[in-house]
């Protein structure tokens, strides 16, 4: 009983855990929007130094720094754009997690789709394929006869072993 | 079913190991800078020497050397100090002292000799935001117009400076 609240419990905290922004900076702004801005930016950007972190994730002091910078240019008026393009231009395009949609990164965006396309191909394949298979009823004429005889067969042989055991009981 | 479609996942498996296995070859740290043939950025700060000497973009340029970002926070750096000693007699070594303390980086070059022609004190680390800098050490090549060539980042040992900055500063030598 013990093991199913155990259970139960670690069910909703694996459920309920929150992934919470490492770092914490106080910044003031003007209004809500800006600050949700604010916030969409740090989780879009990538820190440069641990790169598998968002600026926002990051305590590394270069996220410190970019996401000041982030709020500089916010506070300047810049749009997402703008700002984005302000860090691509020192950072390089590895600092977009959702890099633009351009010639070299076609396949990054559209590689998805394809593999998605290609599962459904194959599996309307192995639909259709099995249909027609139950549809043509199994068996063809000749593995038919094949079958009978193979059936007869075996009750020949079964009959026999029956009657051989009878006589060892007889003897 | 042919017989040959049974080898189709043996041979997706391989084709996935043979994936991972470039990729875990692929340097992470390995990042592409975005200045690459830029020319440095303009900046206006003060020496590390003396703080009432505004040094600008013009004072860095006129000669093919390695800009070096460096501070004294930084472990590597300490590990990479010995061989830009060295190194100071054969290119110009421009220093970037990277969001560091003056008395602390005063110090350092005082105990461990300074490898340094000049050194840019960047407190905020603007120019190093405008340079791309993610941490230290970072050296950069620069051409004598004052654009940025090749970037390294981490520690210049003997065998990066031999095998990827020296020649390509013979060859910036060379050009006009």
């Amino acid at each position: 009983m013990k093991c199913v609240y155990l259970r139960v419990l670690s069910l909703f905290v694996l459920l309920f855990s929150v992934v919470s922004y490492a770092a914490i900076d106080t910044y003031e702004f003007n209004d809500e929007q800006t600050r949700e801005r604010f916030h969409q930016l740090n989780g879009e950007l990538r820190c440069p130094k641990c790169q598998n972190q968002s600026l926002g994730d990051s305590n590394s002091p270069i996220s410190t720094d970019l996401r000041a910078q982030v709020y500089r240019l916010l506070n300047e008026g810049k749009s997402d754009q703008q700002i984005k393009d302000y860090l691509v231009e020192r950072y390089g395009e590895y600092i977009l997690y959702r890099p633009e949609l351009a010639g070299h990164t076609l396949m990054l965006w559209l590689a998805p789709l394809a593999f998605l396309v290609l599962g459904l191909a194959v599996v309307l394949v192995l639909v259709i394929r099995r249909r027609n298979t139950v549809q043509s009823g199994g068996l063809d004429t000749t593995e038919q006869q094949d079958l009978e005889k193979l059936l007869a067969d075996s009750g020949q042989g079964s009959a026999e072993a029956t009657s051989e055991v009878e006589s060892n009981k007889r003897d | 079913m042919k017989r040959v479609y049974l080898f189709v996942p043996l041979i997706l498996f391989i084709a996935l190991v043979v994936l991972f296995a470039k990729g875990l070859k692929l340097d992470p740290n390995d990042m592409p800078s975005a200045l690459i043939d830029q020319s440095v950025p303009e900046f206006s700060l003060p020496s590390l020497a003396s703080p009432d000497r505004l040094l600008t973009r013009a004072d860095v340029i006129g000669e093919v050397s390695l800009v070096n970002v460096w501070g004294t926070w930084c472990p590597s750096c300490m590990h990479e100090h010995p061989y830009l000693m060295e190194l100071s007699d054969q290119v110009p070594i421009i220093g970037i002292n990277y969001k560091d303390v003056r008395d602390d980086a005063l110090d350092w070059l005082d105990k461990l000799g300074n490898p340094y022609v000049l050194n840019v004190f960047d407190e905020m680390g603007t120019l190093g935001i405008d340079l791309g800098v993610f941490g230290a050490p970072e050296t950069y090549v620069i051409d004598r117009k004052g654009y940025v060539r090749y970037k390294h980042v981490g520690v210049v040992s003997e065998r990066v400076w031999l095998e990827r900055l020296k020649p390509l500063v013979d060859e910036l030598r060379g050009e006009k």
